[in-house]
């Protein structure tokens, strides 16, 4: 991988000469003279950002916050430097999670089936992305476990991945309804069969967690495990948010119903018809991740998708996202969707927070990344304009302190343009041929 | 109310850049004479020259009878005026599906491919659009006026392609073009499990049916001493490709299939060759060149799969540099989004190193060109029609709405989008 071999020549460099690699192994590096967009706070025309083992130290104006004595300074005079991207959902590095064997599938994790070094992950990096909810599916009621990674440079899902406090790998729950997860059975057919058959296995799962309770005395008087209900009691837990495809309406609202009789934290995905029950979605307090595509169809419940549901949803007070749904969106375009949400009457600080600090919350990672701000991981991106401009390109990406892209190097330049080597793909018809 | 205030903002940025001139009554109000009238633009892009600052356009009976600096032309009295920050000529979708494919994507809508046969041309596309579909409304919304649209690029010959206006309600009332080109593709969207389960064989269906038209055609204006054939409306069309009279349009991404069209193109020296998608198009620029061949280029936000793992944003502007007749095409989408617009796929070509001008040549007078109809569209010039875009700002901006099509003087779409 270009990125990888460029980087370790750079760490070997950097330990040959003796000095610290920026922002990390102790050294202060200062990012000085750039447009700091922080996302959270006032933006600052000329900026300094300090940065120190992979993390944020501070941010200011350049004159106001000094540049400490030491401190290795990069001069980004006349660039833009805002928060890495996060979103909330992808499809890169194909994790396809469940098979076809059957709808209900939570015991598929997408961290066994993610290739991160997938051109698509690389492509991720190239669009300024730095924290991914990578979903298996689609096609099913339940696809399975999905994984939050962090584009830091790295081989394994294990070194990509969130960690929880118990050192497992961070996720949600991918779960769908409308067309999508119907088929021949044992697909349901229709939208009641789709809410019983989820309904049925959610109080499978409340049983067990009573199980597991009254067991808890000894191993002996514990039900055998069973690794589909055990993803489940955690999901009723509040331990794993569940990430719901829905696009109708009525559809929105079964998610809302169950979120309810369950007890589970939910946000629903793509949404192509919430503009039309903003209210009963903030109500529910449930958040939401959006998509927008460059025209409506495709499907019959996407014909009413609209550049406007973002405008609509925060006005109703509801916490939204964006999403790139890659393949579907490319990942490279992703301030695109906060450009199109700005064309739909959305702010430009709701739409930036939209592809950060939104999709931070809505992934229990705010505390550490979505926005600039001292005491979070060190991941930023620098522009050569506005992030809302089409002119604008992502020229490096930064990982707690550590360029992992960088347009200047022809081998990520190729990544984010494209072109004769740019990598092999797989086709989509592996993911979604004939879901609808 | 937010679009009027949108629109009511655009207004008020064009008249802070120049004095008003004609009475500025709602255009609904003046309808008196259908096809007529007056477009006022902060910056007006004829594609027929530089950009107008503070320009204006005067359509009559659906044509263009005035354009140039406002300060030059006056409104005559009484006629209805829209103004807009920026205006372009109506967009031209150089190669797209819509009409046929329709955004419910169900078989009440699809008809963009038969696949009892690897072979139609005889398959119009006239009797398969549909004026009314939603996706035709959508893209007039954005500044889009004229589609080469048709089979799509799903079997070996699926059929033809028609050049259509957006406007009316039948295809009648649209169409340029009725047979445009006849669609073929080469490399995995031809192949079946067999008939043709190859390149190899792909190229030999096609070269077997046009030796087969030229024979039908041969025995049919000279028959000699036996019967001549029976009419065959597959050998017709097929005769009208060879003599170059409707030109062939080869969807190829891989340079080798790129190749084997140029070499169908050199074995039947009367047919013309239009190269549809060609993603691989950089690695065969010289070849692609030298058989003075245009290409209606992938979308600049096409995704990459197995067949064109080598796309790039930035394939337009290297077949510009490289001499070659290009247009920007919104292709065939299968599932989402249904359609791509023509608006957005050429503001990545100017955002990958492309001119303004440039790219927006890629959806006006440079497709027009390719598909034979810029003596009507393509650009703003006297005589041609009056199909116009009207813009909130710079059109390529995501930010930026249009708020206005016109077709042939009439204002077609008033959205905000």
């Amino acid at each position: 991988m270009p990125i990888l071999v460029a980087l370790a020549c750079a760490v070997l460099a950097a330990s040959q000469a003796g000095s610290p690699v920026p922002g990390q192994d102790g050294g202060l590096t200062a990012f000085v003279g750039a447009h700091l967009i922080p996302v959270e706070g006032a933006e600052i025309e000329r900026g300094v950002l300090l940065v120190q083992d992979g993390r944020i130290v501070a941010l200011g104006a350049v004159g106001k916050l000094a540049v400490p004595a030491g401190a290795e300074v990069v001069e980004l005079s006349g660039r833009t430097l805002m928060p890495g991207l996060v979103c909330t959902h992808s499809h890169v590095g194909e994790p396809w999670g469940a098979d076809r064997s059957s709808p209900i599938q939570p015991e598929a994790r997408a961290l066994d089936g993610m290739d991160v070094r997938a051109p698509s992950v690389a492509r991720a990096r190239a669009g300024g992305l730095t924290t991914l909810n990578c979903m298996p599916g689609s096609g099913h009621l339940i696809s399975g476990q999905t994984v939050y990674i962090k584009l830091r440079a790295g081989d394994t899902i294990e070194e990509l991945a969130y960690r929880n406090p118990d050192g497992s790998l961070m996720g949600g729950l991918k779960m769908a309804n409308g067309t999508n997860p119907q088929g021949e059975p044992p697909f349901p057919g229709t939208r009641a069969k789709s809410a019983a058959l989820v309904r049925q296995r959610f109080v499978a799962a409340q049983e067990y967690r009573d199980k597991l309770a009254r067991g808890a005395g000894g191993p002996d008087k514990l039900p055998p495990r069973d690794l589909a209900l055990e993803a489940l009691v955690e999901v009723l837990e509040g331990k794993r948010v569940v990430h719901h495809h829905t696009h109708r309406h009525d559809d929105i609202l079964t998610v809302l119903r169950l979120s309810q009789e369950f007890g589970f934290r939910v946000v629903l995905h793509h949404v192509s018809e919430a503009w039309k029950v903003a209210d009963e979605i903030a109500a529910a307090r449930a958040g939401v991740s959006a998509i927008l595509v460059d025209a409506p169809g495709g499907k019959q419940e996407a014909t009413e998708i609209s550049f406007e549901t973002p405008r609509i949803l925060c006005a109703a007070g509801v916490r939204v996202a964006l999403h790139t749904d890659d393949y579907i969106t490319d990942s490279r375009l992703f301030l695109r969707m906060a450009g199109l949400s700005v064309r739909g009457g959305l702010s430009r600080e709701l739409a930036l927070q939209g592809v950060t600090l939104a999709g931070a919350e809505l992934l229990d990672l705010d505390q550490r990344v979505g926005s600039l701000a001292p005491g979070k991981d060190a991941d930023f991106i620098v522009l050569d304009g506005d992030p809302l401009s089409v002119y604008t390109h992502v020229l490096q990406t930064w990982v707690e302190g550590r360029k992992v892209f960088d347009l200047d190097d022809p081998e990520d330049r190729l990544l984010a343009v494209g072109g004769p080597g740019a990598g092999d793909e797989r086709p989509f018809t592996d993911c979604c041929a004939g879901v609808r | 109310m937010r679009a009027l205030h949108v629109l009511l903002t655009g207004l008020s940025l064009v008249s802070c850049l120049q004095a008003p001139r004609a009475a500025e009554a709602p255009a609904a109000e003046l309808q008196a004479v259908p096809g007529r009238i007056a477009v006022r633009a902060g910056v007006l892009h004829t594609m027929a020259g530089p950009a107008i600052q503070d320009g204006v356009v005067l359509i009559d009976g659906g044509r263009i009878v005035a354009v140039g600096l406002a300060s030059e032309i006056a409104v005559p009295d009484g006629w209805p005026v829209r103004e807009a920050a920026v205006v372009t000529p109506g967009l031209v979708d150089a190669r797209s599906s819509v009409g046929l494919a329709g955004w419910l994507n169900i078989p009440h809508d699809q008809d963009e491919v038969d696949r009892s046969e690897s072979i139609q041309p005889e398959l119009r596309a006239i009797d398969a659009y549909n004026a009314r579909e939603p996706l035709v409304e959508y893209l007039r919304s954005f500044g889009v006026t004229t589609v080469h649209t048709g089979h799509a690029p799903e079997a070996l010959i699926a059929g033809q392609t028609m050049v259509v206006k957006l406007k009316g309600d039948t295809v009648e009332d649209g169409v340029l073009v009725g047979e445009a080109m006849v669609a073929a593709a080469l490399g995995a969207p031809a192949q079946r499990d067999t008939n043709p389960g190859t390149r190899s064989k792909s190229a030999a269906m096609l070269r077997a049916a046009l030796i087969g038209a030229q024979d039908y055609t041969q025995r049919r204006s000279n028959p000699g001493e036996g019967e001549p054939p029976a009419r065959d409306l597959r050998q017709e069309v097929l005769g009208r490709v060879l003599n170059g009279q409707t030109p062939l349009l080869v969807y190829a991404q891989r340079a080798n299939d790129i190749m084997t069209a140029l070499r169908l193109r050199a074995e039947f020296p009367g047919l013309r060759l239009v190269l549809d998608g060609a993603c691989e198009a950089p690695l065969v620029l010289d070849e692609i060149r030298a058989a003075g061949v245009p290409v209606i280029c992938h979308p600049t936000m096409q995704r990459a799969s197995a067949e064109t793992r080598s796309l790039s944003m930035d394939t337009p502007r290297v077949l510009l540099e490289a001499g070659i007749a290009t247009a920007l095409q919104s292709g065939y989408e299968s599932y989402v989004p249904r359609t791509r617009v023509v608006l957005f796929e050429a503001a990545i070509a100017a955002r990958h190193g492309l001119a303004f001008e440039q790219a927006l040549g890629l959806v006006t007078i440079d497709a027009a060109r390719i598909l034979g109809v810029d003596q009507r569209v393509g650009s703003l010039e006297v005589g041609k029609d009056g199909d116009l875009a009207l813009y909130d700002g710079d059109p390529f901006e995501y930010v930026t709405h249009c708020v206005g099509t016109v077709i042939e003087g009439t204002l077609v779409s008033e959205l905000v989008r």
